[in-house]
């Protein structure tokens, strides 16, 4: 039956605390990783050419529709199939990338779309060049509506993490599950695991609607 | 070896793996529509104590992984004395995780019927219940019809996770035929165009036609 053993939660709470860490890391390069591409995926749906659209837009899909860690294997056993060798971090940051990659994209579409098109016909009208148009009148409109999406996914990618562990990257599932394996110890392992990502998720997601409104207040959109 | 010789000699445990796949998405399906329902209606009680308990269940259940929370179904509870065997696990675990996340659309969804309505049912003394039934849920119904879409697409993918305790899903025929070939590409190649193929020939098909069914019973079309 149920013995929560607190002398050996002290005990392993380092490690994971330190693989913590880990999953951060994983979590935020990611991250970094999906912002860019996803915006490379969303501006190549945006071109004129219907071939490039097409393209990003079924690749968008494909990689939406399937399961993300079908994909880290996928990254890391078919690479060195081509003679290039990845280290799982590697291999991981890349799947765990474009997986999000794909969800951003999605999010940067929706909020150049909520821009009206009059905004684009006036800078049109007062011959505004291309950055300009975007960084001056086009951005500071859509970020405000896609930062809950971006939010969202920044909260998603650090709770995908563990599907890393699959591969061997020592992140905070992976740890536990060599805590397990020695000790057969997986009631306070585990217990301890679910409760350091409420930990993180739950705190991250308030201050994320707190930057949110905040954002909103300071492009004047709201109140 | 040509695809289609690969396709020829393993192409059949792709199928059974699909199978299974199938297998654990229906329950999990079932599941993860029940359960919002539930808790989505609870999450909108006036009840402090009703409400916390439904805020508690899917906050845990959005602030944690999929992944955790099938480990701790699979290995914790059973010192609980609740044993469940992997494919009831698996479903489960998939079931209540993305049944948080339906509670929330659910919420929604019954929020933004306007409010003119719940008024029009309280002038025509209609029950809570009754209100509820026949006027404000088929409404949300409608709403909320398009994010089950996507959330079920979500629920497609988590399924592949089972295969990590052992289910023989798609995802494990994928692994072992990659295991015991070495063909890594073409293995879990086929697994992701089997697994787009249901995502957009199968749920996707279906959630258009259920989405133009409630339109057409509801009048709207």
């Amino acid at each position: 039956m149920l013995d929560w053993r607190w002398d050996f939660a002290f005990e392993v709470l380092p490690r994971l605390l330190l693989a913590t860490l880990n999953t951060l890391m994983a979590a935020g390069l990611g991250y970094g990783i999906a912002l860019v591409v996803g915006l490379v995926f969303a501006l190549a749906q945006r071109t004129r050419y219907r071939l490039v659209t097409a393209i990003a837009r079924e690749s968008v899909e494909f990689i939406r529709s399937t399961p993300l860690v079908l994909q880290i294997f996928f990254v890391f056993y078919v690479f060195p199939q081509f003679g290039i060798r990845l280290s799982p971090w590697t291999a991981g940051m890349i799947a765990i990338g474009l997986h999000y990659a794909s969800y951003l994209s999605e999010v940067y579409r929706g909020g150049l779309e909520s821009v009206p098109r009059g905004q684009w016909e006036a800078c049109t009208a007062l011959n505004l060049g291309t950055a300009r148009t975007y960084f001056r009148i086009i951005v500071p409109q859509a970020l405000p509506p896609a930062l809950p999406g971006m939010g969202n996914y920044l909260v998603g990618i650090f709770k995908d993490t563990p599907m890393l562990s699959v591969i061997g990257v020592a992140e905070l599932m992976h740890t536990a599950n060599a805590i397990g394996s020695e000790s057969y110890r997986f009631l306070e392992t585990y217990t301890m695991v679910g409760l350091l990502f409420l930990l993180i998720s739950l705190p991250a997601a308030a201050g994320l609607r707190a930057f949110e409104a905040w954002v909103r207040r300071a492009f004047g959109l709201s109140r | 070896m040509s695809y289609w010789e690969f396709l020829g000699e393993y192409g059949i445990r792709f199928v059974s793996g699909a199978i299974v796949t199938a297998e654990q998405t229906v329950p999990a399906s079932a599941l993860a529509i029940g359960i919002p329902v539930v808790f989505g209606l609870m999450r909108l009680s006036r009840s402090f104590v009703i409400r916390s308990a439904a805020i508690a269940y899917i906050e845990f259940f959005r602030g944690t992984s999929l992944l955790v929370q099938l480990y701790w179904i699979f290995f914790v509870l059973p010192l609980f004395g609740l044993t469940l065997e992997k494919f009831a696990a698996g479903f489960i675990a998939v079931g209540m995780n993305l049944g948080a996340y339906g509670a929330e659309v659910v919420r929604g969804a019954i929020r933004s019927v306007p409010h003119g309505q719940t008024e029009a049912a309280i002038a025509l003394n209609l029950s809570p219940a009754t209100r509820m039934r026949r006027i404000i849920l088929p409404q949300a119904l409608l709403i909320m019809l398009p994010p089950w879409g996507n959330l079920l697409i979500e629920l497609l993918k988590g399924t592949a996770l089972v295969s990590l305790i052992s289910v023989a899903d798609l995802m494990f025929a994928a692994r072992q035929v990659n295991g015991s070939t070495f063909l890594s590409a073409q293995a879990f190649g086929t697994a992701l165009i089997v697994y787009y193929v249901m995502a957009r020939l199968v749920v996707t098909p279906a959630m258009r036609a259920t989405e133009r069914v409630m339109a057409s019973r509801l009048g709207r079309t």
